[in-house]
């Protein structure tokens, strides 16, 4: 009974302990159930040309980034420079979806600031970013050869947790057969 | 010249009127369906809302889907499985009963009969405490006091 007068100071360490957990942890962060599943199948027009289709079946056997952006999303604005550079210089495919977005608005923001993707689908209203699970631009799915999602990023990509994350990854994604 | 900006201006409800959404159900089922999974599904932008309150655009393509596949004649479980497969059980404002929310479920009970727990000990003590240690001559100072009261 001597220590009685500890009980509220204990009372305040769990306490403090439980909204510290909570501080750290991100609300945004929300886990994606289609990680090591296989990728959902898009088909949408090409943002350059209507007529023609940008479609993950083209992707098949191949290592490839998925990115979601959108010229209204300013972390996309700010993540286009190193995606310029990943694919000049990583030697990284990229597809993106433009998410709804404006056709024009979108084109010219490519012409004006450099295209890193490969092929760029557009979704205005959100047909295939749903079926990936998207809530936000930008986000970044790495696919495998045999078409499965094996990571997914929320937010934009930069330098630091390329080189953790997504470099080692590849590496061994490009290993596998 | 009045006249003519008063007629215009008789106009304007029609510019409002194209910010609603437009969910024509031709069965009243399916309408009361759609207004309970978008009032049970959660907007992943603005996560404290449901889909029937949220203003994200996500939450309007998002609606716009359940509509779809409730027109189309999906069960409310298709719907709520349809939008699981994609964002996960973090989309449910009811999550299932799982391991992983175990604590979510069963946590509030925990903590309520933890409550009654301290509470019966508690009133168990008290009235094990004969008079709450008053002597008898403070309780007859007391009722000398009291009466005293009264006279006044």
């Amino acid at each position: 009974m001597k220590a009685r007068f500890l009980i509220p100071f204990f009372i305040f360490i769990g306490l403090a302990l439980l909204l510290g957990v909570g501080l750290t942890l991100n609300p945004r962060d929300v886990p994606s159930v289609l990680i090591n599943e296989k990728a959902p199948d898009f088909d949408l027009p090409d943002l350059f040309d209507p007529e023609r289709r940008v479609s993950s079946d083209t992707m098949k056997g191949k290592v490839w980034l998925l990115n979601v952006w959108g010229t209204w999303c300013p972390e996309c604005w700010r993540e286009h420079e190193f995606l310029k550079h990943l694919s000049k210089n990583e030697g990284v495919t990229l597809i993106g979806i433009d998410w709804r977005d404006e056709r024009e608005e979108a084109k010219a923001f490519l012409a004006k600031k450099g295209n890193p993707f490969a092929a760029v689908g557009f979704d205005p209203d959100s047909q295939a970013i749903m079926d990936w699970g998207v809530y936000g631009a930008p986000e970044t799915f790495v696919i495998d050869k045999q078409g499965m999602i094996r990571k997914k990023h929320t937010g934009p990509l930069y330098q630091q947790i390329w080189d953790q994350e997504f470099k080692p990854l590849l590496k061994q994604l490009e290993a596998e057969s | 010249m009045m006249r003519s900006w008063l007629f215009a201006l008789l106009f304007i409800p029609f510019i409002a009127h194209a910010a609603i959404e437009a969910t024509q159900f031709d069965d009243p089922d399916k309408e009361a369906r759609y207004k309970q999974l978008i009032a049970e599904l959660r907007c992943l932008v603005c996560q404290n809302q449901n889909l029937a309150d949220s203003n994200a655009e996500l939450a309007q393509d998002m609606r716009h889907k359940t509509y779809e596949l409730v027109k189309g004649g999906a069960t409310n479980d298709d719907v709520v499985n349809y939008m699981v497969k994609r964002y996960g059980d973090f989309v449910l404002y009811r999550p299932p009963f799982k391991l992983s929310t175990l604590l979510l479920w069963l946590g509030p009970f925990v903590i309520l009969a933890g409550g009654v727990v301290i509470l019966i000990v508690i009133i168990r003590r008290r009235a094990k405490q004969p008079n709450a240690g008053m002597s008898d001559s403070d309780l007859k100072r007391a009722k000398v006091l009291l009466g005293e009261e009264d006279n006044n």
